[in-house]
C-alpha cells in the first residue's frame, strides 16, 4: 500500500466500558471515494475523530504518504492536508458565512478577500454560496456549503464527510456528488460516512464496512446490493417491512386553513397547511428540516395553539386543546428531538413513560402517582418494542439513539392512539431498529389508527406511506398516492414546485 | 426646579456611569464569550474595598486602580476554575461569589471605614477645557473617564475586527463547533473571564476612590446588578452599553438633583426611578424576543470526546 495517500494500521481506541475501534486497519488512494459504513455506535465517529486529531488512538498508527501522521489536534490535521465537513453543529449560527469560513481556517486572509475567494471557489464547484449572508438564516444545503467551501478553500489531500446527505433534497444531493466527483478525478480522496446505502453504491468506489468497533469487510459498493451491504453493517438478515394495503375508512384528522407563526426566530411559518387522515392510512410528509416540520408537529400534538377549526378530530374542533385534552381525544404525537423534547433526558423510563401516559393509562390518582402502575407501562413499552436498556429505572439520556426512539414511539404507540403524528421517526437510529419503528407504525396504521409520518427520509416515506406530501417553507403541497410516485417526483414537490402538480391531477399519476 | 444646572447634571451624569460602565463592558464580554458570571457585584465591592485600601496606603489612586483591577481578576479566578473546570452550575457560582465578595469585602474594610480617599486629579485638558459648554461637559473629567470610554472603543474594535475577538464570538456562541474546529474554549473562557473580574474591580475602586469617595460597607448598593441588565439592554453590543449606562447613569443623577431642588415627589418614589426605568426597559426588549444573546451562554462546556 505504498501509493496510498492515507493509511490506518492496527487503530485501537478504548473507552471506559467500550472498545470503540478495536485494531481497525484500512488505506485510501488518492482520487478515491471511500465510504465508511456502519451502525450508529459501530465506531465510525471515533475513528473520523482520530483521523481528525480530536481524540488520540490508544494503538496502532497512520501515516500519510508513508510518514507517521499522529495529529495533536485538528489544525495538525489540517496541515497534512486532512479536512472534515462535520454532521451537526461545527457553524455559528449568528455569524455570516466569511466569519465562519475564516474559523476553519488556520491562516485566513483578510476579510474583503476571503469574501472574494468564497465567491471563486463557489462558483467553480457550482455551488453558490453569498459571503456575506447569516448562517442562521440560510438552508440546511447552503450551510452544508459553507462547510464544504471552508474545506475547499484549504486544498485538502483528503476530505472527510460525516453524514454530508441526511438533510439534503435529492436535488441537492446531485449536486454534490457532482461536486464530489469532481474533487476526487483532481486527485482528492474522499472519506464518506454514510448509512444510506444506495448513494454510497452510486458515490463510492470502495467501502470497509464496520461493526462494533471492527472491520468485518471491505468491498466495492457497486458490485453489492443494498440489502447485501446493510446484512454486513448489521451482521444479520434484515426483514423488510410488510403491510397489507387496505382500504382507508372514516375521515379521523381535517387540518384546514393551518395558519402559524413561526415559535422563534429561526423558526417557518406555516402557510395555509390543510389535509384529510382517513382510518388505517399512513400520510408521508417529506421535506427538508426547517420547512415548517416542527411547527406541524407542535401544532398537531398541541404545544402550540391555532383558530379552533384549523384542526379538528373525527369532526369535533381541537384547535384550542393543549396536548392533555389531545391526548384524551386520541391524538397523540411524538416529536423530533429525543433528549428535551420527546424525552426527559435525566428522568427514568418509567418517569418518562409516566409524563405522556398518564392522560390515557391512568398513571395517577386524585393527582397521586400510581408508580407500581407507571413502572409496569414503561416495562411494558420496554418488552414490547425490544428496547435494550437495564430496566425502567435508567435514566432515558443513557439510552442510545435507536433505543430511545423505540421507547419514545412504543409510548405512544401502547396508548391504543387513534391518530399518530410522529417527526423523523428513524432519524439516526440504525437499520434494524428503524425497520423495527417502521413495522411498528405500520402495524398500528393496520388496526385502524390514522398516522401521520414527517420525515426527511424518503425511502422510508415511499416503504411505509399510503399518501406522500412534502413541507415546503411551510407550504403543504396536496398528498398524491405513493404508489408508483417516484424520487424525483417527491424532489419536485420538495423543492416548491406544487404547480405542476395542480395542472396534473392525480388520476393522471395513480 | 431652576435650581438644576443642565451643564452640571451632564457632566456628573458621566461621572456616575462610570462603575457600571467599566462593570457592564467587562460582563458584556465575558458573556460574548459564552460565560453567564452574576458575581459582578462581589467583584465590584471586593475591587472598591481594595482599590480604597490600597490608595490610602499608598496614596497613589493609580496603584489603587491598578490592584483593585488584579484584585477582581483574582476573584473572578475562583468562578473560573469552578465552571469551567469543576463544570459547576455558573448562576449557582456566580451568586455565591456576589455573597463572598460582599463579606470579604466588610472584612477588609473594617479599618479603613470613615478615612478619606487620596483624591484623584481631573484632566484640565488646555484650550478644550475653556469651550463654554462643551468644556465642562466632556473634558473637565478624571483619566478613568475616558479610560472607560477608550475600553468601550477598543472592546468594539477588538470584538469586530480582529481573529480573537472571532473566536472569542464563536466559543460564545457554539463550544461544541469552535471546539471542534480546535480552539481551546476553556482558555479563551478564563482569559474573558478575568477581563470581567479586573473591569469589575475597576470600576468598584471609582466608587470608592472618585464617585463617594470613602469605603462604607455594601457601597456599590446593587450596581453589579445594574450591569448585568445594562448588557441585556444593550443585546451584548459595546455602543449599547454606553448608551444603557449613561441611560441608567443619567436617571440617578437626575433623581439627585431632584431632591436636591426639593421636589415635592416624596425621595423614595425618586430613589427607586432608575431600579423600575431599568426593569421596563428589560420588559420592552423582551418582549422583542430574541435580541442576540449568544448561543452557548451560560451551557456547560464538555470536551467529550
Amino acid at each position: 500500500m505504498t501509493d496510498a495517500y492515507l493509511a490506518i494500521d492496527g487503530l485501537t481506541k478504548a473507552y471506559p466500558g467500550v472498545v470503540a475501534n478495536d485494531d481497525v486497519s484500512f488505506a485510501i488512494a488518492p482520487g478515491q471515494i471511500h465510504a465508511l459504513l456502519g451502525e450508529n455506535g459501530a465506531g465510525k465517529s471515533t475513528l473520523v475523530k482520530m483521523i481528525y486529531g480530536l481524540v488520540k488512538p490508544d494503538k496502532g498508527q497512520m501515516r500519510v504518504n508513508g510518514t507517521p501522521f499522529e495529529p495533536a489536534n485538528p489544525h495538525a490535521a489540517r496541515g497534512a492536508g486532512v479536512a472534515m465537513v462535520f454532521q451537526h453543529f461545527s457553524l455559528f449560527d449568528a455569524l455570516d458565512v466569511s466569519e465562519n469560513i475564516a474559523l476553519g481556517m488556520d491562516n485566513p486572509p483578510p476579510m474583503r478577500e476571503l469574501a472574494q475567494r468564497i465567491t471563486d471557489v463557489s462558483e467553480a464547484y457550482g455551488l453558490p454560496l453569498d459571503p456575506t449572508r447569516r448562517v442562521g438564516d440560510l438552508s440546511a444545503g447552503e450551510r452544508q456549503r459553507v462547510e464544504i467551501i471552508r474545506c475547499l478553500l484549504q486544498n485538502p489531500k483528503l476530505l472527510v464527510m460525516d453524514e454530508p446527505t441526511s438533510v439534503l433534497t435529492p436535488q441537492e444531493v446531485e449536486i454534490l456528488f457532482k461536486t464530489l466527483n469532481k474533487l476526487s478525478d483532481e486527485g482528492t480522496a474522499i472519506l464518506y460516512i454514510s448509512h444510506k446505502l444506495e448513494e454510497i453504491r452510486a458515490l463510492c468506489d470502495h467501502a470497509t464496512v464496520l461493526r462494533l468497533g471492527k472491520v468485518v469487510g471491505e468491498c466495492n459498493p457497486r458490485e453489492k446490493s443494498a440489502r447485501e451491504l446493510a446484512e454486513m453493517m448489521v451482521g444479520q438478515t434484515l426483514h423488510t417491512p410488510s403491510r397489507d394495503y387496505a382500504e382507508p375508512g372514516d375521515v379521523l384528522l381535517t387540518v384546514e386553513g393551518l395558519t402559524l407563526a413561526p415559535a422563534n426566530e429561526f423558526g417557518t411559518r406555516l402557510r395555509d397547511v390543510a389535509f384529510e387522515l382517513r382510518a388505517g392510512e399512513v400520510l408521508g410528509i417529506a421535506g427538508v428540516a426547517g420547512n415548517g416540520q416542527d411547527e406541524l408537529l407542535a401544532a398537531l400534538s398541541g404545544e402550540r395553539t391555532t383558530k379552533p377549526d384549523a384542526v379538528r378530530l373525527k369532526g369535533i374542533p381541537i384547535g384550542r386543546h393543549g396536548p392533555n385534552a389531545r391526548r384524551a381525544a386520541g391524538l397523540l404525537a411524538a416529536p423530533e428531538e429525543r433528549l428535551g423534547h420527546a424525552a426527559a433526558p435525566e428522568m427514568s423510563l418509567t418517569e418518562n413513560a409516566l409524563l405522556t401516559g398518564d392522560i390515557r393509562e391512568q398513571l395517577t390518582t386524585n393527582g397521586f402517582v400510581a408508580w407500581s402502575k407507571a413502572r409496569d407501562f414503561a416495562g411494558k413499552v420496554i418488552e414490547a418494542f425490544d428496547v435494550r436498556t437495564p430496566g425502567t429505572e435508567t435514566a432515558a439520556g443513557a439510552l442510545s439513539g435507536g433505543n430511545l426512539q423505540k421507547f419514545v414511539i412504543g409510548r405512544e404507540i401502547l396508548q391504543r392512539p387513534e391518530v399518530l403524528v410522529v417527526n423523523q421517526p428513524t432519524w439516526g437510529v440504525d437499520a434494524s431498529a428503524a425497520a423495527a419503528i417502521r413495522q411498528a407504525l405500520l402495524d398500528l396504521a393496520a388496526q385502524g389508527a390514522g398516522v401521520v409520518c414527517i420525515s426527511q427520509d424518503l425511502d422510508e416515506l415511499m416503504e411505509i406511506s399510503d399518501r406522500i406530501s412534502a413541507l415546503t417553507e411551510g407550504r403543504m403541497a396536496p398528498p398524491r398516492p405513493a404508489k408508483g410516485i417516484t424520487i424525483e417526483e417527491i424532489g419536485l414537490m420538495m423543492g416548491g414546485a406544487h404547480d405542476m402538480h395542480e395542472a396534473h391531477p392525480e388520476e393522471a399519476n395513480a | 426646579m431652576d435650581s438644576i444646572n443642565p451643564i452640571l447634571l451632564i457632566a456628573s451624569l458621566m461621572v456616575a456611569s462610570t462603575p457600571i460602565l467599566l462593570a457592564a463592558l467587562g460582563e458584556m464580554v465575558v458573556e460574548k464569550a459564552g460565560v453567564l458570571n452574576l458575581g459582578v457585584e462581589g467583584m465590584m465591592i471586593t475591587g472598591a474595598v481594595v482599590g480604597f485600601a490600597i490608595g490610602v496606603n499608598t496614596g497613589s489612586s493609580w496603584a489603587g486602580f491598578a490592584i483593585a483591577a488584579i484584585a477582581g481578576a483574582g476573584l473572578s479566578m475562583i468562578f473560573a476554575i469552578i465552571t469551567q473546570m469543576l463544570l459547576s452550575n455558573q448562576v449557582a457560582t456566580g451568586l455565591g461569589l456576589t455573597l463572598f465578595g460582599l463579606g470579604l469585602s466588610s472584612l477588609i474594610g473594617k479599618p479603613y471605614v470613615g478615612m478619606k480617599a487620596p483624591g484623584f486629579a481631573k484632566l484640565d485638558i488646555p484650550v478644550l477645557s475653556d469651550i463654554p459648554v462643551l468644556g465642562p461637559i466632556l473634558f473637565r473629567h478624571d483619566p478613568m473617564v475616558y479610560l472607560s470610554l477608550a475600553a468601550i472603543l477598543g472592546v468594539w474594535y477588538l470584538l469586530t475586527y480582529t481573529r480573537a475577538g472571532l473566536v472569542l464570538r464563536a466559543v460564545g456562541e457554539n463550544h461544541n463547533a469552535a471546539h471542534a474546529l480546535g480552539y481551546k474554549v476553556v482558555r479563551v473562557r478564563f482569559m474573558a473571564i478575568a477581563f470581567g473580574g479586573a473591569m469589575a474591580g475597576l470600576g468598584g475602586a471609582y466608587v470608592s476612590l472618585v464617585r463617594v469617595p470613602q469605603w462604607v460597607e455594601g457601597m456599590t448598593a446593587g450596581a453589579g446588578w445594574i450591569a448585568l441588565a445594562i448588557v441585556v439592554f444593550a443585546s451584548w453590543r459595546p455602543w449599547r452599553i454606553l448608551l444603557g449606562a449613561y441611560l441608567f447613569g443619567g436617571i440617578t443623577v437626575l433623581q439627585l438633583n431632584l431632591q436636591a431642588a426639593g421636589s415635592t415627589v416624596p425621595v423614595e418614589y425618586l430613589s427607586m426611578s432608575p431600579y423600575l426605568v431599568t426593569i421596563l426597559v428589560l420588559v420592552i426588549i423582551s418582549v422583542r424576543g430574541n435580541h442576540g444573546a449568544p448561543g452557548s451562554l451560560g451551557r456547560v462546556f464538555h470536551a467529550s470526546h
